[in-house]
């Protein structure tokens, strides 16, 4: 888990200073990011851990924070979707 | 006044490929039309990626899901398939023999009483008009970037343009949630002729050594409380774009008071073409 939030944290680092982002702090409600991080962090995701991210885990709960992400990156890679 | 259902956007380039997914957001059904399969694959790409991120960011489309969406948006590269359409809005590259070769054909296939939108900031409306047996049908509409999220359109009347196609084209934006400013045709518009300028200008200012391109931006943004200043705009827009349409004003005024500045050419020359390039007057 905690090698997905430096994986995770490495990819933030490309978009906005990360030194004083706490694991739980709120990336969208911290006005560090916008939609056009949301594509990239989506598309990367699936690329990154070779996921596929359904509609239904499209929801701020699973992407705000480090923390948040990680734990849905625990639930789902590995995991094989039936096609 | 007809319904406008069946939208036909030609081109799917950027600005494409975000009418069509505003539109089919919208319950339109959309015939997004361009020359090669890779670009429309691509702009099917781009639109579930971009509909998936509004998903993440609380737009919940009525339920529907980016499948659910994307099957309203119906890609070829035949323009023949416009035949079905109610209203066309024509987003191909920004020069005139290749709008010319599109509206020439478009105007043979598409019902009589079709209107055409041209999507441009810079090519004249009038002009365009004239390659068609259907001038008083033909208008422009100058979208701003990223067209979801942008709900004011420039509308341009042509010299030709009639009060009811002008009357089609507000309902046909009002469709999708937007409002258009009417204004004549004129090069640039009011937008480009106003924006280009300034954009130039503020080029020059770095040319000239009168002050970095962040202290130039931060009086607009602080002074003015614009949203961005001139030069992230620009980086935004792309410098070959905005060298692009600074050359046309100047071409179509023959007025030195739109001549581009020389470290806007150089810079399009080196490649530093703003956001999409990572670099121009700031880096990305």
């Amino acid at each position: 888990m905690s090698e997905y939030k430096q994986i995770v944290r490495q990819f933030f680092s490309r978009f906005f200073r990360t030194d004083g982002l706490d694991d739980a702090d709120d990336v969208f409600a911290g006005g560090y990011v916008n939609s056009l991080f949301a594509i990239q962090l989506i598309a990367w995701l699936e690329k990154e851990f070779s996921i596929t991210i359904e509609d239904d885990d499209l929801q701020l709960t699973n992407f705000s924070t480090i923390n948040s992400i990680a734990q849905m990156l625990g639930r789902k890679v590995g995991v094989v979707v039936p096609a | 006044m007809q319904d406008l259902n069946v939208i036909g956007v030609v081109g799917a380039g950027v600005m494409g490929r975000g009418l069509a997914q505003d539109l089919a957001q919208h319950g339109h059904k959309v015939l997004l039309i361009d020359t090669g399969k890779d670009i429309l694959d691509d702009a099917v790409r781009s639109i579930r990626q971009n509909i998936r991120a509004q998903l993440l960011m609380g737009k919940k489309n009525g339920g529907k899901s980016a499948d659910e969406i994307l099957s309203a948006v119906v890609t070829s590269t035949d323009l023949a398939v416009l035949e079905e359409a109610d209203f066309v809005v024509e987003n191909a590259t920004e020069n005139f023999d290749i709008k010319k070769g599109i509206y020439r054909q478009i105007d043979q296939i598409c019902r009589p009483q079709t209107v055409f939108a041209a999507n441009t900031s810079a090519i004249s409306i009038t002009r365009i008009g004239s390659l068609t047996k259907r001038p008083d049908r033909i208008l422009g509409m100058h979208f701003m970037n990223p067209v979801p999220m942008k709900k004011t359109v420039e509308v341009i009347r042509g010299h030709h343009t009639t009060t009811e196609t002008i009357d089609t084209a507000i309902k046909f934006l009002s469709q999708f949630g937007k409002e258009g400013v009417i204004v004549r045709d004129s090069p640039g518009f009011v937008s480009n002729r106003v924006l280009m300028l300034t954009v130039n200008e503020a080029a020059f200012l770095v040319h000239d050594r009168v002050a970095p391109p962040s202290d130039i931006d931060k009086i607009f943004v602080e002074c003015f409380g614009h949203k961005m200043g001139p030069l992230a705009t620009a980086d935004l827009i792309g410098l070959d774009t905005i060298l692009y349409s600074i050359d046309v004003l100047y071409e179509s005024f023959n007025d030195s008071k739109y001549r581009p500045c020389p470290l806007l050419k150089q810079m399009v020359d080196a490649g530093l073409h703003g956001q999409k390039s990572g670099r121009g007057f700031f880096e990305y």
